[in-house]
């Protein structure tokens, strides 16, 4: 009773009534359903295909225990097979021909036995395939893929500190005519979401010559208004004085950003960072339109146009998935507090 | 590196400087790229939309288009009945708008109910809070294409989900071949998705809401229920109702997970607006583009209204803000 009492107790001190009761279990119910599926994917994606075609499917990855056989090049599949004197054993398969099977123990290889394929069931152990993964470089050219995600995401989110920093110690540390407009031009491109404008950018960006390139996919997305917003709003918060400073010491105007107010504002940066990342790395409907060869589909594109195939190879494809999400699930797992700090405080994904 | 400076001397020493260095160009020069590029991918392409949903033709480059008038709106909106989309020259249009309403009705409505109870229940005192909160906002991360895959590979034929039908003894569905099924797991997939991100605003609407109300609940002996429905309720509105909106202008938007996940089928069943335009101007082997640029706009006109409506809700919530 002492023990449910001290298990019961809650944060205020009192014991759990129904509604903490209540509580906890909707959150439960909550990690099955939130954490459940991306689980059963990443569990999935260890499976090799024979196992994710069984039905009704198991949770952990098994497979067929296989043995090396002397005298033969392959692992062969393991059986238990029940003997014509009713005991059972487990043999290798090594060949099948209609209803009958050629048996052996690897131990006696000149022991055939041929069993009825009735009389045998396969040998099931625990066993990762994590052949799904170290294909994937020679299967498809995931390599290919993964570089042009990286390559996106890294460069668009350098440009994107860079343009929006610029944008933002402008609006921030100088009194000028048109201050305010521009502020509110760069806002208002929040109102302008991508796809009103699918067709004529289009149109821009291969009259720039940037189809099927993919700078035509990280030149539209760095000026982002969130960024600007984001960063003029902490830039305001430096002290002017530590500018007029610098200047006295004959800093360039440059200088003073780059040396000054740049370092300052390094925790917005890394939240705007941490968001571009994540916006390049899943961006989808804009690299579809620019980039229709498939030398430059990024991870997400590559996802898609396989999920498509009239023969999808789900092993792979899971594989491909996992590690897809892998980076964005690395990322939360150490800046989650970042993160939803972020958006609390500026209210934009 | 910046030096000390007493106070006095500074200002008058200051003005000078800064009319000394800073020329009038200077903050045009750190706003330059920002804003160039903002005009040639934002600012030039809405002019241009508008041109093309004025003219006709296949062809992309604007001055080989022929003027048409108004005829790619009325195209887009020339209906029978406009109850009965089959009725309309461009059925599959009225069949988006239609499932964009049907789908932004249900999914906002829904996950907004849903936000609003984890956002309470995060908000009790519980233990492990971050890691409750963490669990309900970790999907909204995930990609569109990744999260339509996990939903795929649970929702396939010989998936998880039928694996569970099966096992209770009911017979497998076909859960995206259905079109009522389609609409639902689309709705749901979504919902599972984004309403995380939804949790975290309307959390931190609660947290804001002073602990001193509830306790004088609590001294009133209030029951929980009339606590939520008296104090948490009438406080959290102004929240909520900015929430909503956004929700709806999000979903107004929707393409990526329900294209990856159904593709729009079966049939146009989950075919949505954004949908209907990307394969008018980018997918149809006669690539219309005017139509698509006309459809956007149209897109664009619900989406400046419910805008408007927003900016008006969170102009209320700031005077409510202040008044608190």
């Amino acid at each position: 009773m002492k023990a449910l009492n001290f298990l019961t107790r809650t944060r205020s001190g009192r014991s759990m009534d129904w509604t903490d009761w209540l509580s906890y279990s909707y959150l439960v119910m909550g990690l099955f359903l939130m954490f459940g599926p991306v689980l059963w994917l990443v569990m999935s994606s260890f499976k090799t295909e024979s196992a994710l075609n069984e039905f009704p499917p198991s949770f952990l990855p098994y497979g067929q225990k296989a043995i090396a056989v002397p005298g033969e090049e392959k692992m062969k599949p393991v059986y238990r097979v029940k003997m014509p004197d009713g005991t059972t054993k487990e043999l290798a398969e090594l060949r099948r021909i209609g209803l009958t099977a050629t048996h052996v123990d690897p131990a006696r290889p000149d022991d055939l036995v041929r069993v009825n394929v009735k009389d045998r069931e396969p040998v099931r152990e625990f066993k990762l395939a994590t052949e799904n993964y170290t294909d994937l470089g020679g299967k498809i050219s995931f390599g290919t893929y993964l570089w042009n995600s990286v390559f996106i995401t890294v460069i668009a989110t350098i440009l994107t500190l860079l343009f929006n920093s610029m944008a933002a110690f402008a609006l921030s540390k100088y009194k000028f005519k048109g201050r305010t407009s521009v502020f509110l031009l760069i806002l208002g491109t929040l109102m302008v979401p991508p796809a009103i404008v699918l067709v004529p950018n289009f149109l821009v960006v291969s009259e720039l010559g940037m189809l099927n390139s993919l700078w035509g996919v990280i030149w539209p997305a760095i000026a982002t208004p969130t960024g600007v917003f984001l960063l003029r709003q902490y830039m305001l918060t430096i002290p002017d004085e530590l500018l007029d400073a610098a200047r006295m010491d004959h800093a360039s105007e440059w200088q003073i950003y780059w040396r000054i107010v740049l370092p300052l504002a390094a925790p917005a940066l890394a939240v705007l960072a941490i968001f571009s990342v994540m916006w390049r790395w899943n961006d989808f409907l804009w690299p579809l339109i620019v980039l229709s060869k498939e030398e430059k589909f990024t991870l997400q594109l590559a996802l898609n146009a396989f999920q498509g195939d009239l023969v999808t190879q789900w092993n792979y494809l899971l594989a491909m998935t996992v590690i897809t999400l892998l980076p964005i699930t690395i990322v939360f797992a150490f800046l989650q507090k970042y993160i939803t700090q972020g958006i609390a405080s500026a209210g934009v994904k | 590196m910046p030096t000390p400076i007493h106070n006095g001397v500074l200002s008058e020493k200051l003005q000078g400087v800064k009319i000394m260095k800073t020329s009038r160009s200077t903050p045009w020069f750190f706003l330059a790229p920002n804003v160039i590029v903002i005009l040639l991918f934002t600012f030039i392409p809405i002019a241009i939309n508008i041109y093309y949903a004025f003219t006709g033709g296949v062809n992309l480059y604007p001055n080989q288009r022929p003027g048409v008038g108004v005829e790619n709106f009325s195209t887009l909106l020339e209906c029978g009945s406009y109850f009965d989309p089959s009725s309309c020259r461009k059925d599959v249009f009225w069949q988006s708008i239609f499932n964009t309403a049907k789908y932004s009705f249900f999914q906002v409505t829904l996950m907004v109910l849903f936000s609003l109870i984890t956002a309470v229940v995060l908000n009790r005192k519980i233990m492990g809070r971050g890691f409750w909160r963490g669990v309900f906002f970790y999907p909204v991360l995930l990609s569109p294409v990744v999260v339509a895959l996990i939903w795929k590979w649970i929702l396939q034929r010989d998936g998880l989900l039928n694996a569970a039908m099966v096992g209770i003894g009911s017979q497998p569905v076909l859960w995206l071949a259905e079109p009522g099924w389609a609409f639902f797991w689309v709705t749901f997939v979504s919902i599972w998705a984004h309403m995380g991100f939804y949790t975290l605003i309307l959390l931190a609407g609660l947290q804001a809401i002073p602990a001193d109300l509830y306790e004088a609940a609590q001294l009133d002996k209030a029951s929980p229920w009339r606590s939520f429905s008296r104090v948490t309720l009438p406080l959290l509105l102004p929240n909520l109702m900015v929430v909503l909106v956004l929700a709806l202008i999000k979903a107004v938007q929707t393409f990526d997970e329900v294209f990856v996940l159904t593709g729009g089928g079966p049939g146009s069943a989950t075919t949505l607006v954004v949908q209907f335009i990307y394969q008018t101007g980018f997918v149809e082997p006669v690539r219309l583009y005017g139509i698509a640029a006309a459809g956007s706009l149209l897109l664009a006109l619900a989406l400046v209204a419910l805008t408007l409506l927003q900016l008006r809700l969170s102009k209320a919530d700031e005077m409510g803000e202040r008044a608190k």
